[in-house]
């Protein structure tokens, strides 16, 4: 039984077919990736099973629910998290504050309007278990816009987290990070894996063969292939389509 | 532009101190009115106090909600004329006048601000503009009230039954009582868990929303909550005139209680406070030297948007850190 | 009954090309520029300050139109350049603030100028009496007249905005802002040119408005939230959208002034009707606002929010 169910996903922007009857599914635990050249759509994809955009026809089912016409919010709030290829965080909160109003929004109601949410323990003890899971704890009074860029990414990720997602969404996670940082941003989401089913978007190729369960190539908005890494590595249709394409750039 | 969102506990509280301050001047006003004979200085502070509720009441939702309300002023009105409406009717208690202003303010609010919040931007500034002037527009055409010219009020509103609101000095008191209790209020709000949400919606929506939380909710909470309070502000008002007409909720009235906010540095209610002081002093001051005081005051305005873009709290601010 | 009608409805068209002169500049600065103006009601005051002032000085209502319009621009020009320019860059906060600033200054300026008392502009002989439409039905000229100088305006615009270079690049700029850049305009001179053009419309509104109107320091107030009124329903950035909601908003407010009354005394006392229909009707454009933002929030033309 697959958890998070994308079938016949179609959107066009004018003539521009972007996502063209895109189909898959992933498991519980599964780390699906979704590769493909720059303008595949991949963008577009991510914002139409996040909710943020309408897809023209087509379903996304999560756990068997139909959550097409829900709102991203509601989406969230159900257990389909995502993050942002641009960083999108609270800048004048303290790091740890904006983990800690994810935690708020899936813990009781955010009507309350007395009690000093600064002193609630539930939800700081939360958002520091969180913070650690992505490396941030020593950082979590520094005001969010204080962060290096490396930093931000990994707030991104601890903001969803905190969400604590069934299915996460994770939109090039590692972009405009190098070198080190980036292998170790691999490892923590390595150790993450399994907890949440997850779909992943990313340019890094070593990141995305070292962590993939499966991966689907989107080229021009259409599935060309899915497979295991091997199968996708070996593939003569995903060679001259895509990694050829790499190759000769 | 905005002020700290979640400010370093230090200066937290040297606002509440500064806050604090302003209350103690508040409060030895009545003394000073009476060492040196002077009954409309408890006249003026009484109006003072009215601007300072609406002006804090604005910036709760202009400061830490990113919502420019243009319409503001519509709540003072319908404070004011709640006070007129009972009493013509023979309800003359303080405290049911207000209940009365806050219930029509809640319905009102709750309307305009839902339609209102389908848009953002200069929309939604123009938006807020219009409605206020239709409810101007309806006390303008409201004969039983006198329309245009509006009406006096044959006497202050009664509290608990008694008449002692005819005096200034209590009137002056009660109406302190009050700010002090709002103050108390909004900061409680912005500090727990909807102000939190509230200003996470201001810094980034589309974050808020991608953690479960639609932002229209609480928006619309704290327009309902902003419009609520300013609507006490205008019981005070009438009460302080003796007097109801449109002319509280002209969208003159709407700037300048923006101005206000704007003054004394958005998002932090301490400022709001600072900054009707300072507006309805600077304009007395004004009127005193020339009877085009508008213009001065329209000068002064475009100069500190444009060389001052932190308001009084701002600019305190900078003074404090040159000194650290 | 039917040419109480036909009058009202000439009311509104006279209305409703006035508010779309006004209408057509704000909607192109918040469109283009992305800048609230507040000063803009006070551009149509000025208008008719001027055309008082000249008309005064020659003895000529024309001649006093045709020196309005040199003045007109200089003071679009100068505003534009001290107020505006600087608030390109800034919040909708900071643009409300120093225009309500400048709106005082006018405001309390042309009382200094011009006095407190309201001037009066006579109407030029050729233009003035009436003329008769259907059987008894008379209608001034001067009235008709407004109505064939703003409609020339509106096809004027029509032509400029479809059909040439300057046009194609504002209809650009209000739909994506970027893009104007991108092409390599000199976007100072777009704006400035933006601006100023809004303002001549704006003066030139409140000049031929003058001679049935007296001239008063009060009366860029009203019109203003109008226009407001008329460039929300209409869409930001849309002549077209700025042309259809003065049209609808100037008819729906004379009419709903005069028939409202009329039609609520079918349903209740002639008394309690007038005095319900004298209550409601300065309501109805802002019901008929709500109603449309509702439907839909961008308003009738605007750009689709993204």
């Amino acid at each position: 039984m697959s958890l998070l169910s994308v079938r016949n996903l179609c959107k066009t922007y004018g003539a521009l077919e972007v996502t063209k009857d895109v189909s898959f599914d992933v498991a519980p635990g599964e780390l699906h990736a979704i590769i493909g050249p720059n303008g595949a759509g991949k963008t577009t994809l991510i914002g139409q099973l996040s909710g943020q955009i309408a897809p023209a026809s087509g379903a996304v089912l999560l756990d068997g629910r139909d959550v097409t016409g829900r709102s991203m919010a509601e989406r969230v709030r159900l257990g389909l998290a995502r993050s942002f290829q641009i960083t999108s965080i609270l800048p004048r909160f303290t790091v740890l504050e904006n983990v800690a109003v994810a935690v708020q929004a899936r813990s009781g109601s955010s009507f309350r309007f007395f009690a000093p949410v600064a002193a609630e323990a539930a939800l700081n003890d939360d958002a520091y278990e969180v913070l650690a899971k992505a490396g941030l704890n020593h950082r979590a009074d520094v005001r969010a816009s204080a962060l290096s860029h490396g930093e931000h990414r990994q707030l991104e990720l601890a903001i969803a987290l905190a969400t604590q997602p069934r299915v996460l969404l994770l939109d090039e996670p590692l972009a405009g990070i190098g070198g080190q940082e980036a292998g170790a941003f691999v490892q923590r989401l390595a150790a993450l894996k399994g907890r949440f089913a997850t779909v992943l978007i990313e340019h890094d190729m070593d990141a995305v063969f070292a962590l993939a369960d499966r991966i689907s190539v989107l080229v021009y908005g259409e599935i060309i292939a899915t497979g295991t890494p091997d199968e996708i590595r070996n593939d003569a249709k995903v060679r001259a389509a895509y990694l050829g394409d790499e190759e000769a750039a | 532009m905005i002020g700290t969102a979640t400010p370093a506990p230090a200066r937290l509280s040297a606002r509440l101190w500064l806050a604090l301050l302003i209350f103690a001047c508040f409060a030895a006003l009545p003394v000073i009115a009476a060492v040196t004979d002077d009954p409309f200085l408890l006249l003026i502070g009484t109006r003072i106090l009215a601007y300072a509720i609406a002006a804090m009441a604005l910036d709760l939702i202009l400061g830490y909600g990113a919502m420019v309300s243009f319409g503001h002023a519509a709540y003072l009105g319908f404070g004011a004329y709640a006070v007129a409406i009972l009493n013509s009717v023979g309800v003359t208690d303080l405290v049911l006048h207000i209940a009365f202003a806050v219930t029509i303010s809640a319905v009102f609010a709750a309307i305009t601000g839902a339609i209102s919040l389908r848009t953002r931007g200069v929309y939604f500034i123009m938006i807020t503009l219009a409605f206020g002037q239709m409810a101007y527009f309806f006390f303008v055409s409201l004969s039983a009230f006198g329309g245009d010219d509006g009406t006096p009020l044959p006497a202050r509103s009664t509290l608990f039954g008694s008449q002692a609101l005819e005096d200034d000095r209590t009137l002056f008191y009660v109406a302190l009582g009050l700010l002090i209790a709002l103050f108390t209020l909004a900061t409680r709000i912005v500090g727990s868990r909807f102000g939190r949400v509230l200003i996470g919606t201001r810094e980034n929506p589309v974050r808020m929303e991608a953690i479960g939380l639609a932002p229209f909710r609480y928006q619309l909470t704290a327009f309902v909550i902003s419009g609520c309070m300013t609507s006490i502000a205008g019981v005070i008002l009438a009460n302080q005139a003796e007097f109801v007409s449109p002319a509280f909720m002209n969208w003159h009235r709407s700037g300048e209680l923006i101005v206000m906010v704007v003054l004394g540095g958005v998002g932090n209610l301490t400022g709001a406070i600072g900054g009707a002081v300072v507006a309805l002093l600077l304009e007395d001051w004004l009127a005193v030297l020339t009877e085009h005081w508008r213009l001065l005051f329209g000068v002064f305005l475009i100069v500190m948007v444009l060389y001052s873009p932190h308001g009084i709290t701002g600019a305190l601010d900078r003074i404090a850190r040159g000194r650290r | 009954m039917t040419n109480l009608f036909i009058l009202q409805l000439l009311n509104g068209a006279q209305l409703g090309v006035l508010l779309f002169l006004i209408a057509a500049g704000l909607t192109l600065v918040f469109g283009i520029m992305d800048v609230i103006n507040l000063a803009h009601g006070v551009l149509y005051m000025i208008g008719a300050y001027l055309i008082a002032t000249f008309a005064g000085l020659t003895g000529s209502f024309w001649l006093g139109l045709l020196l309005m319009f040199p003045a007109a621009l200089a003071v679009g020009l100068v505003i534009e350049r001290l107020v505006i320019r600087p608030l390109y860059a800034r919040s909708h906060l900071d643009q409300v603030l120093a225009t309500f600033g400048l709106v005082m200054i006018v405001n309390e300026g042309v009382k200094i100028i011009w006095g407190p008392s309201p001037l009066s502009v006579p109407m030029p002989d050729l233009l003035s009496g009436s003329i008769a439409l259907i059987g008894p039905l008379q209608y001034p000229v001067y009235r008709l007249a407004i109505i064939a100088a703003g409609l020339a305006v509106a096809a004027g615009l029509y032509v400029v905005i479809n059909h040439t270079r300057i046009g194609m690049l504002l209809r650009a700029g209000a739909t994506n802002r970027d893009m104007v850049s991108v092409l390599g305009v000199n976007i100072r001179r777009l704006y400035s040119l933006v601006f100023a053009l809004g303002a001549v419309l704006a003066c030139f509104a409140g000049a031929i408005v003058a001679p049935i109107l007296s001239v008063d320091t009060g009366m860029g107030e009203s019109v203003l939230i109008l226009t407001f009124v008329v460039v929300v329903i209409g869409g930001i950035g849309s002549i077209r959208g700025a042309f259809l909601g003065a049209l609808l908003v100037a008819i729906v407010d004379t009419l709903g002034k005069t028939f409202g009354p009329i039609l609520l005394r079918f349903v209740m006392e002639p008394a309690a009707a007038g005095q319900t229909g004298r209550m409601l009707a300065p309501m109805l454009i802002y019901i008929l606002m709500a109603a449309i933002l509702f439907a839909r929030p961008q308003g009738l033309f605007g750009p689709k929010p993204s």
